[in-house]
C-alpha cells in the first residue's frame, strides 16, 4: 500500500480489538448465546477475524465455536465472464453445518458478489439454519441486495476509493485505511 | 499465477512453476471431492468435448466426471459410434464439432502428435488425453500428486518406472514432470522394453528389479501392453513376473517402505501380484481418486483461458 494513496486512517489497533469485542457481544446477544453458532471466515483476512471473534467468545462463554475456512474462488460469478484466473486456496470446513447458525465473516462488505458467492458454496455443505454476514467495514456500493446482520463500521466511499483492513497476522498492524484508488 | 500455455499436450518443456501450481491447485479439488455436493459452478456455460478415438474406462470417466463437477457441458464422442466409420476424416470432424462451439478439446488418440496438430485446425484448447506412444501428461500429474500427498515433496525422491517403458506414454510424460520437479528418475525393465538412448533423458536404466526395490522410495509399475505387442518382447507373461513381477515377498526382502504406483488397469499376476495390488504397499486407488482432482485442476486453470 502506497502511503501516499491513504485518505484517512479510520480505525487504529484499540479501535479495531474494541470493534471486534462490540461485534463478538452482538453475535452472542442476536443468537443466545454461542451453543448453535459456528464461525466461517471468508479468505483471506476474514478467516483471522473470525478467529478473534472466536477467541472472544471463548473469554465471554468459555465455550468455543467451532471454525471454518471458506474460499469462494470457483462460485465467483466473474470467473466466466473476465479472463482472469483467481488463485483458489483450500476451503477448510471439517464440521457438519447442518441445522446451525452460520456466522459468515468478511472483512468488507462491498458489492455483495462475493457472499453471494458464499452463500452459494455453504449450501453445498449442508442446510444451515441461519446465515448471518458479519463484516468489519460495509462500505456501499451494493450490486445484490444483500445487508450485513452485523457490521464493525459503516464507511461511505466514493466509488475511487478503497478500504484497506490490515491485520497483525498477515500485514504486520491492525488497522482500517481509506485510500484514493483512480478507476480507469 | 496462470498457466504458460492455454494447452495441455504434454509435460516436455512444461516449467516448474505450471506443475506446482496444477498440482497446488489440486489440492483445492480434492477437498471439493469430500464435500456433500461435490459440484462447483465453476465451468458453468462452457462445452467441453471428450474426443476418443482410443478405447480408455477410467481416463475418460475420470475426465467427464471432473468436468461435471466444474458444471461444464460435456460431449462424449468415440470412434465406434461416429461417422468416422462412414470414413470421414479426423480434420472435417473436429471441424465440424467446433463449429458446434466448444470451448475445450479432451482428446486421446493412437497416433501420437495428434493433441498438437488439433491445436492448429481449432480454436478450443486442447487437453492431451493420450496420443499413441507419446505422452499422458493428466496420469503423470495424478501419479506425482499422489507421491506428493505420501512423502511432501517430489525433490531428492527415487523414483523407479518398472515395465514396458517402450510403450508407454506414462512414462514418458512421468519422466519429464518428475525430472521437471526435481525427483531421481530411473526405469528398470527387460532390455527389449527400453528404448536405446533413454538415458539422454537424465534417467539411470536398471536390469534388476531386487535392487530397483532396495535403492527407491517408490516404484511406478506400469502394464505389460500386450494389444500393443509388448508380448513379442518377452518370452512369457509368466516369465516376465518372475523376473520384473513386483511381489510382497521381493518388497519384504528388499524395501519394506516401498510405495507402489499402477496406472492401472492391471494385469494381475504379471507386472504385479494380487497380494500387492491390495496390499498395504500400494496407493492404486488413491490415484484414481486424485486423478478427478487433477483433471479437475487442469480444467479450471485451461478453462480461464478460454477465449
Amino acid at each position: 500500500m502506497d502511503t501516499k494513496d491513504i485518505k484517512a486512517k479510520i480505525i487504529d489497533e484499540e479501535g479495531l480489538n474494541r470493534t471486534i469485542t462490540r461485534l463478538t457481544h452482538e453475535i452472542l446477544e442476536r443468537n443466545k448465546g454461542s451453543k448453535n453458532i459456528v464461525l466461517i471466515g471468508m479468505r483471506t483476512r476474514g478467516e483471522f477475524i473470525a478467529q478473534r471473534i472466536k477467541a472472544k467468545i471463548k473469554e465471554i462463554e468459555n465455550y468455543e465455536p467451532s471454525f471454518g475456512v471458506l474460499d469462494v474462488t470457483l462460485y465467483r460469478d466473474d470467473f466466466r465472464t473476465r479472463l482472469k484466473q483467481p488463485e483458489v486456496s483450500v476451503t477448510n470446513i471439517t464440521f457438519d453445518i447442518n441445522e446451525k447458525d452460520v456466522i459468515l465473516i468478511d472483512d468488507v462488505l462491498y458489492t455483495g458478489r462475493t457472499v453471494r458467492a458464499a452463500m452459494d458454496a455453504l449450501m453445498d455443505l449442508g442446510r444451515p439454519s441461519t446465515i448471518q454476514l458479519c463484516v468489519l467495514v460495509d462500505r456501499g456500493h451494493r450490486e445484490l441486495p444483500i445487508k450485513a446482520d452485523f457490521v464493525g463500521k459503516n464507511i461511505p466511499t466514493s466509488i475511487d476509493e478503497e478500504v484497506r483492513v490490515r491485520l497483525k497476522e498477515i500485514d504486520g498492524e491492525d488497522s482500517i485505511y481509506l485510500v484514493n484508488v483512480p478507476k480507469n | 499465477m496462470a498457466l504458460s500455455s492455454r494447452h495441455l499436450l504434454g509435460l516436455y518443456g512444461v516449467p516448474k512453476e505450471d506443475i506446482q501450481l496444477i498440482l497446488d491447485t489440486a489440492t483445492t479439488f480434492r477437498e471439493v471431492l469430500e464435500r456433500p455436493i461435490k459440484k462447483v459452478p465453476t465451468l458453468q456455460g462452457k462445452t467441453i468435448v471428450n474426443l476418443f478415438y482410443e478405447n480408455s474406462t477410467r481416463t475418460r470417466i475420470s475426465f467427464e466426471l471432473a468436468q461435471k463437477r466444474l458444471s461444464a457441458d460435456t460431449i462424449n464422442f468415440s470412434t465406434s459410434t461416429s461417422s468416422t466409420k462412414k470414413g470421414e476424416t479426423f480434420k472435417d470432424t473436429v471441424r465440424n464439432i467446433e463449429a458446434m462451439k466448444v470451448d475445450m478439446i479432451v482428446v486421446r488418440h493412437q497416433s501420437a502428435g495428434v493433441p498438437h496438430f488439433l491445436t492448429r485446425i481449432t480454436k478450443a484448447n486442447i487437453i492431451n488425453a493420450g496420443d499413441g506412444l507419446h505422452e499422458h501428461p493428466t496420469q503423470a500429474l495424478l501419479d506425482m500428486y499422489s507421491i506428493r500427498e505420501k512423502f511432501g515433496t517430489l525433490k531428492g525422491l527415487n523414483i523407479c518406472i518398472v515395465g514396458d517403458i517402450a510403450h508407454s506414454r506414462v512414462a514418458m510424460s512421468n519422466i519429464f514432470g518428475l525430472k521437471t520437479m526435481g525427483a531421481n528418475v530411473s526405469v528398470c525393465g527387460p532390455s527389449t522394453m527400453i528404448p536405446m538412448g533413454i538415458e539422454s533423458l537424465g534417467v539411470k536404466v536398471l536390469n534388476d528389479i531386487d535392487k530397483a526395490i532396495a535403492n527407491n522410495d517408490v516404484l511406478n509399475v506400469l502394464r505389460i501392453q500386450l494389444e500393443r505387442d509388448a508380448g513379442r518382447r518377452i518370452p512369457t507373461t509368466r516369465e516376465y513376473h518372475n523376473y520384473f513381477g513386483i511381489t510382497t515377498e521381493r518388497i519384504e526382502r528388499n524395501n519394506k517402505n516401498i510405495v507402489i504406483l499402477h496406472p492401472g488397469p492391471i494385469n494381475r499376476g504379471v507386472e504385479i501380484s494380487s497380494e500387492v495390488a491390495d496390499g498395504p504397499y500400494q496407493i492404486i486407488l488413491d490415484q484414481v481418486t486424485n486423478g478427478v482432482a487433477i483433471r479437475m485442476a487442469v480444467l479450471y486453470l485451461l478453462g480461464t483461458m478460454v477465449n
